[in-house]
């Protein structure tokens, strides 16, 4: 995919459109995840998608294959989700999968939620819904650091880099998402 | 024995640490054992966020809403839309070797001394550089009012940049020629494309309008423009070729 990736790059950095639709065709559904997973809205992760591309199309000139065509792409995915929250929060706005605020609190302590009743739901359904519940506890920060690192696979010094983070930041933020969502998660998972 | 911490877990996990000691304690201490197997528990359980799923011809419907906004790329000779500073460098060397085929040629008649022919090939790679440069002017020019306080110029920056190069050679070969009008003004564009590579990637609303009144106060655009109409009447009527 990487080797493919580079000679889409260099045919449309020399202006042939097929081949950046070739990298659009092979990338939106993992930018939409991404988004997704940092934004928890549907909407604006399709915000993300059509801006991340043209935002890359724009900037395909500065990308010079230090790293992969997938990270550098995912890297403005991931900005952009973070400049499109940060937005919505000072907006006041809502994410539609925000918690009520007393479950919220519950989760903070590290107690599981008695709703969604796991012997009324599916068992991989209740860990799903708690995971997503988990994963808006997380700052702004600390969703970033951990999505690109357990979801995209990306390392610490590429995420340091991403986000304009020192290493040890980036590294911190990622141990602080771990240890919310092992509070949210543990009692569900190892009982 | 000193037990393992729970950051050391983290990053073995995702495989940013080294392995050997640690996978040695690992097998020799439960303790640390169990709290590496919940750890594994809940992060595989994250692996099951829900994401909802796109439909058959997502992809399709993605290069459809985006192909619109793409910068459409102009028709232009396909080896100056390359590498503008090595077109630059290779009209450069053009017109260089043409000069000196002229000055020191027996044979004034040859294509290469003929001054007309040197005219052209100046005009062809000039004409194709005020375009390049007059695209980034119109795009800042238009720009609208920054949001979020600031505004990323960092394509016309970059651009500008590439054309401060090309520009200095066409400049010099122009002067060179003795061809007065299109090294001035090439001299006057040189810059305003100096101001906009030097400007900040990102420009706030006042740094954008400074900009611009540096463009509009020189009249460079308009300057530009009709400088480029003169060149492609020029180049429809090679015949009637002359200084510009």
């Amino acid at each position: 995919m990487e080797d493919s990736d580079s000679v889409a790059v260099a045919r449309a950095k020399a202006g042939d459109g097929d081949a950046y639709r070739e990298l659009v065709d092979r990338h939106s559904r993992g930018v939409f995840r991404l988004a997704f997973r940092m934004t928890g809205n549907e909407h604006d992760s399709e915000d993300v998608v059509q801006e991340t591309f043209l935002r890359a199309y724009r900037q395909l000139h500065r990308y010079e294959a230090r790293s992969s065509f997938a990270t550098w792409l995912y890297r403005i995915a991931a900005n952009y989700s973070l400049d499109l929250v940060r937005r919505r929060k000072r907006r006041g706005d809502v994410p539609l999968t925000a918690p009520a605020e007393d479950d919220g609190v519950e989760r903070a302590r590290g107690i599981p939620s008695p709703q969604p009743d796991p012997e009324r739901l599916a068992f991989s359904g209740a860990i799903q819904e708690r995971v997503r519940q988990a994963m808006d506890e997380l700052s702004r920060q600390e969703r970033t650091a951990f999505v690109l690192r357990h979801f995209e696979g990306q390392s610490i010094e590429e995420i340091s880099g991403a986000l304009g983070l020192s290493e040890n930041a980036a590294k911190h933020s990622i141990f602080r998402a771990v240890q919310k969502l092992r509070r949210a998660l543990e009692p569900l998972v190892t009982s | 024995m000193t037990h393992l911490e729970e950051e050391q877990l983290v990053l073995y996990y995702y495989g940013e640490l080294e392995t050997a000691d640690l996978e040695k304690h690992l097998g020799e201490c439960e303790s640390c054992r169990r709290a590496y197997q919940n750890l594994q528990r809940v992060l595989n359980s994250v692996d099951g966020f829900p994401v909802p799923e796109r439909p058959a011809d997502y992809e399709s419907r993605v290069w459809s809403a985006l192909q619109h906004h793409l910068p459409r790329a102009r028709p232009r000779m396909k080896w100056l839309a390359w590498k503008p500073l090595a077109a630059a460098a290779a009209m450069a060397g053009l017109m260089a070797a043409a000069f000196f085929a002229g000055q020191f040629s027996k044979k004034p008649q040859t294509v290469a001394a003929d001054p007309r022919a040197r005219e052209r090939v100046l005009l062809v790679a000039v004409g194709d550089h005020l375009e390049r440069s007059q695209m980034v002017l119109i795009e800042l020019a238009n720009a609208g009012a920054p949001k979020d306080g600031s505004l990323d110029i960092s394509y016309q920056q970059r651009a500008a940049e590439d054309l401060v190069e090309s520009n200095r050679l066409y400049r010099t070969t122009a002067a060179n020629a003795g061809d007065v009008a299109t090294a001035s003004l090439l001299d006057e564009l040189e810059r305003v494309l100096l101001e906009i590579a030097h400007s900040p990637s990102r420009v706030s609303g006042r740094q954008l309008d400074e900009l611009r009144k540096e463009i509009e106060d020189r009249g460079i655009l308009f300057k530009v423009k009709v400088f480029g109409q003169q060149v492609e009447q020029r180049e429809a009527a090679p015949e009637n070729a002359a200084t510009l």
